[in-house]
């Protein structure tokens, strides 16, 4: 029998569900190795001990009706988890324990999942290499002093060295497909609206989404079912039918159109990644899917229209940030002094940036320059979308223009670090789901991933062809331990 | 239309100067729970304890709207004549301030639920219209203590996100009565429809005043200032007054007026420039990503405009055309709901004319003078009805009745039983007056010579005589009838 | 169109981020070279397009006038940072 910690999600559950191991020895298997891997930096916060009360607990009682039951998950510290210290990867929560749960972690705990720990990320989920936490960088499994991707750079890490089965993260412009793809993972960004974002650390309200981080696509699957759902609580949620993702999988996407869009051809582009690309559209082709060569014509204003976007909200939702109802405080003569100080030494470097370019983006005189052309500039892409849909039922292509940096490479310039964004930044702003999953490797031997772009609320199709293409290739992640 | 004659001039040298006013009124809706959030909003509670999560700004927590305060704004709209705007916008006014937890309000810049209105004023001169520009939702922010510790300043929650409903008017006013009408046909209209209650002592009502000054016949507008912290009329009234007259002796001297937020000092009864202004607040308006445009239906507007009850201009023409009752006595009866109704409720069993007379009259002199509301009242409809009928029976006369009314005030008793436990009953039997009469001509020979004689003014004397005799209670028309005859 | 020494001191002020000479003028450099990447959309002309309002396909949720959060302001004064049972504590304002 393999490793427990080499199970699928979707196996384990089998596997419990069938009495075949406990939930307690999971989690026990889990924490070992999670105790054992410090050198990753994927945890900002651990809760094994209750872990593991709960995991004795749940095999004291089981509910094997549930669809993960008893099933240790550690998650990204986005999510707010009741009685559970949340960071969002900054200095300037300093020690917040929720006294509420978000409602994505709310539907894992009940689906009869357990709470593994915190997991590390970009503080505030601004960044792409999880090099800006407060809680330090995170190490990618793939190789020594590599960045794992971020923002959720702690997730993909942990998933990857398997010191969790599963996870999720949140995506605002890649944050969960740009990590998937530097660590061999797969990553799922739903549609806007898929997800709850109540009790989810804010970054950008209208480009936010959580989603699952797995193994495979079947995990994927599974979690996402357990993840979406309908909140009132979040009046931008929406009800629409959300299928039964695991059990309707099937690899069978003949007849299915899809699109190959020329402007994400991009000048400078590494040839392994083109020839990943080319790759996955013959494996489309064999499968029996039409290629259809797309145009979305304004791809190249989606980068600055986000950097405007993202910033512009953020710049608001971070302005509670201010040391009156929680988190850190620092002295101050008066209100004003105590606001400037705590903000100053409670936010990062990355983090104060994207909050000064938002605060000047909206500011007099240049809302209709900037944020107000940006959500024109949003429009554009959009519709670039519903056109191209009217002829493909998806969209393939690279995940990220590179595989995993080294870190420290280029923390100094923040534009570079944008530019890693540039293939999944403009999904968000379209609010469409996409998938990323590993599909080859570079000359250097680190992952690489490819991206299938759907319609909205059409998770059903991206993960099935996504399905098929992971059959195919049949990815096989070489992570060597090199940290324990 | 009324002569628009603004008695309400400023004069210097040779100059006379009229006063442009403009008033944004913050109303708190009336409604169990807040704006985004179902914390309760009522007044009084103890600090933070009408505060949910998203009140405070939680990380993760999201606003949703209360449908109710939507139909109230709607409502409210539809009460001062305006467009509704079938779809607006909810956009975030970011400042940083102890009692905004958000860091920024909700609130609606360009895009508000209510357009354009009119407010018809009440005046001595006769009436005005003045006109509303905009009627938007916004959150209310919650209050700071400053003075309950002397290092810090110490911030109370239960405010924050009530709904407001921000009405601003046209710079159509041109003095102080104006002002005062504007702000009580306003409560009105909203405490009519029960969209607000109006109460400035708790804090439900509050207004900002811009004021700014030209010389009369000038076209165009002042520069005008922002008074803010004016929390009751009187002082708003005082505040604008200073504020234009500084106004002018600062043009009269050659200066030039700037543009400005400043604050009415009640001990010193003057307005003052807030510090900090260079950093002349910038507001950085956006829509809210957390929220959608909010579109409203035809059904569901004109739903609320069927339901709409009896507003005081309509009330007070239906007064005037059905009861015949004079402008001034109209608008006394319709100027607050709970007046209207207590009005409408005495004349179901009632005389109009009496009643009206007694609750102008007497039962406002008593309120005035006891310091009460209508809705204090300690006189009962039921009871005032009862009152009024006894003196229309001729039951007690109108003097006796005005010391029952006393007795009502003091006792809350129903008159008929006040009369029957003092015996106040008018002694209406010719025969009974009769005898009194032939008493009193008996008792008074030589003034019955007198009057006889022609001193005519005597009548009253005997008049007298017989009420004393009778204790106060003879009905005097029978009195004076009969008197005539017997002593012709 | 750069940004300026004075311009990141008026953001920074309006941020309510103190920011002393020396970050002052890295974030100068920073934010420079981030809008000058920006500027790209000048390329575009969206004078005719309508910008997007929101990117949810739904329509604005109603809530029912209904209290469902009552007094739980030990849970609204936990994570305070200044021990008070009843209140926040804030330095003072100057007015």
């Amino acid at each position: 029998m393999p490793d427990i910690i080499d199970l699928t999600l979707v196996e384990l559950v089998d596997k419990i569900r069938k009495k075949k191991i406990s939930s307690k020895e999971v989690t026990a298997a889990y924490v070992d190795r999670s105790q054992k891997s410090k050198k990753l930096n994927t945890y900002v916060t651990e809760d094994f001990e209750i872990a593991l009360k709960k995991a004795d607990n749940f095999d004291k009682n089981p509910n094997y009706e549930k669809k993960l039951p008893g099933i240790p998950i550690a998650v990204k510290d986005l999510f707010c988890t009741k009685n559970l210290r949340t960071t969002a990867g900054s200095k300037i929560l300093g020690n917040f324990i929720p006294t509420y749960e978000s409602t994505v972690t709310e539907n894992l705990w009940n689906a009869g999942s357990i709470l593994l720990g915190k997991l590390n990320c970009d503080e505030f989920a601004m960044g792409s290499s999880n090099e800006t936490s407060f809680f330090g960088n995170v190490q990618n499994p793939v190789g020594e002093n590599l960045v794992p991707g971020g923002s959720s750079g702690g997730s993909a890490s942990a998933l990857a060295a398997k010191l969790t089965p599963t996870t999720i993260g949140t995506d605002t412009g890649g944050s969960i497909r740009q990590p998937a793809s530097f660590t061999g993972t797969v990553g799922l960004k739903p549609t806007y609206g898929s997800c709850s974002r109540y009790g989810i650390v804010a970054f950008a309200s209208s480009l936010d989404q959580a989603g699952p981080m797995t193994r495979d696509v079947k995990d994927c699957s599974l979690l996402l079912e357990v993840m979406s759902s309908y909140d009132r609580k979040d009046s931008t949620s929406v009800d629409f039918k959300r299928g039964n993702y695991l059990k309707e999988l099937n690899n069978s996407i003949k007849g299915k159109k899809i699109g190959i869009p020329k402007e994400y051809r991009v000048e400078g582009m590494p040839k392994e990644i083109e020839d990943l690309w080319q790759k996955g559209i013959n494996i489309i082709k064999e499968a029996g899917a039409e290629i259809v060569n797309i145009s979305l014509p304004n791809t190249k204003y989606a980068l600055p229209a986000y950097y405007i976007v993202a910033p512009a909200e953020a710049s608001s939702n971070l302005a509670r940030y201010d040391g009156v109802k929680y988190g850190f405080r620092s002295k101050g003569e008066n209100l004003i002094d105590m606001y400037e100080k705590t903000r100053s030494e409670g936010f990062g470097n990355e983090v104060k940036r994207r909050i000064m370019i938002g605060t000047y983006v909206l500011s007099s005189g240049y809302y209709d320059a900037y944020y107000l052309k940006a959500q024109k500039v949003r429009k554009l892409i959009k519709n670039d979308f519903d056109e191209v849909y009217k002829k493909v039922d998806a969209i393939l292509t690279p995940s990220t223009p590179s595989s995993a940096f080294k870190i420290g490479e280029k923390t100094n310039d923040p534009v570079s670090m944008y530019l890693n964004d540039i293939f999944t930044v403009p999904i968000n702003l379209a609010g469409l789901p996409a998938i990323s999953i590993p599909a080859g490797i570079d000359s250097k031997g680190y992952p690489l991933g490819l991206q299938i772009i759907g319609k909205a609320f059409e998770e059903q199709n991206i993960l099935n062809i996504a399905y098929s293409i992971e059959k195919e290739i049949n990815f096989k992640n070489k992570i060597n331990d090199w940290w324990m | 239309m009324a002569k628009n004659q603004s008695e309400y001039l400023i004069k210097r040298n040779n100059n006379e100067y009229e006063v442009v006013i403009g008033l944004e009124v913050h109303a708190q809706v009336l409604s169990e729970s807040k704006l985004f959030s179902s914390a309760p909003t009522k007044f009084g509670a103890e600090p933070n304890t009408q505060v949910s999560l998203v009140d405070a700004a939680f990380p993760g927590m999201l606003p949703v709207i209360n449908e109710f305060c939507i139909k109230q704004a709607v409502k409210t709209g539809i009460g001062l004549n305006a467009k509704i705007n079938k779809k607006s916008i909810f956009d975030r006014k970011n400042y940083f301030y102890a009692d905004l937890p958000q860091g920024y309000q909700i609130s609606q810049y360009k895009n508000p639920i209510v357009g354009e209105g009119s407010i018809v004023l009440d005046l001595t001169t006769g009436e005005k219209i003045v006109g509303i520009e905009r009627l938007h939702l916004e959150q209310d922010a919650g209050k700071s203590i400053h003075d309950m510790d002397p290092q810090n300043t110490l911030v109370d929650l239960n405010r924050s996100g009530i709904a407001l409903m921000e009405i601003v008017s046209k710079p159509d006013l041109r003095s102080l009565e104006e002002v005062n009408a504007y702000i009580k046909k306003l409560r009105s209209i909203m405490r009519y429809l029960g969209t607000c209650d109006g109460n400035m002592q708790e804090g439900s009502l509050r207004a900002d005043v811009n004021v700014s000054v030209r010389k009369k016949g000038q076209k165009g507008f002042g520069t005008r200032c922002e008074i803010k912290n004016v929390n009751s009329i009187k002082f708003m009234q005082m505040a604008i007054d200073y504020e234009a007259n500084r106004q002018v002796d600062v043009i009269e001297e050659g200066g030039t007026i700037d543009q400005e937020t400043r604050l009415f000092d009640i001990k010193k009864n003057e307005t003052r420039s807030m510090r900090s202004k260079e950093d002349a607040h910038d507001y950085r308006y956006f829509p809210d990503p957390d929220l959608l445009p909010l579109e409203l239906s035809d059904k569901f507007i004109n739903d609320l405009k069927k339901n709409i009850p009896e507003l005081p201009d309509e009330k007070k023409k239906r007064f005037i055309e059905k009861f015949k009752l004079s402008p001034y006595e109209a608008n006394i009866l319709v100027s607050d709901i709970e007046t209207s109704k207590y009005f409408e409720e005495v004349i179901e069993k009632s005389d109009v004319k009496l009643s009206t007379n007694w609750i102008t009259g007497e039962l406002f002199a008593l309120l005035n003078e006891k310091n009460l509301e209508i809705s204090q009242n300690p006189i009962s409809a039921k009871n005032l009805s009862k009152l009024i009928n006894l003196i229309k029976d001729g039951t007690i006369s109108g003097k006796i009745a005005k010391s029952v009314f006393e007795i009502m005030a003091d006792e809350g008793k129903d008159p008929q039983i006040i009369v029957e436990e003092k015996g106040l009953k008018q002694q209406s039997d010719p025969k009974e007056i009769e005898k009194l009469i032939d008493k009193v001509i008996t008792d008074n020979p030589d003034k019955v010579k007198e009057y006889k004689s022609g001193k005519d003014k005597l009548f009253g004397f005997f008049v007298g005589q017989v009420m004393k005799v009778s204790g106060g209670k003879a009905n005097p028309q029978l009195v004076n009838e009969i008197l005539k005859k017997k002593l012709l | 169109m750069g940004i300026d020494l004075k311009t990141v001191k008026h953001i920074s002020k309006l941020s309510r981020i103190s920011v002393d000479d020396e970050k002052a003028k890295k974030l100068e450099a920073d934010l420079n070279s981030i809008f000058s990447f920006i500027e790209k959309l000048n390329e575009l002309n969206t004078e005719k397009i309508e910008p997007l309002t929101s990117i949810a396909e739904t329509n604005l949720q109603l809530r029912k006038d209904e209290i469902k959060s009552s007094n739980i302001r030990e849970q609204i004064l936990k994570n305070s940072p200044e021990e008070n049972k009843d209140f926040f504590v804030v330095p003072k304002v100057i007015e």
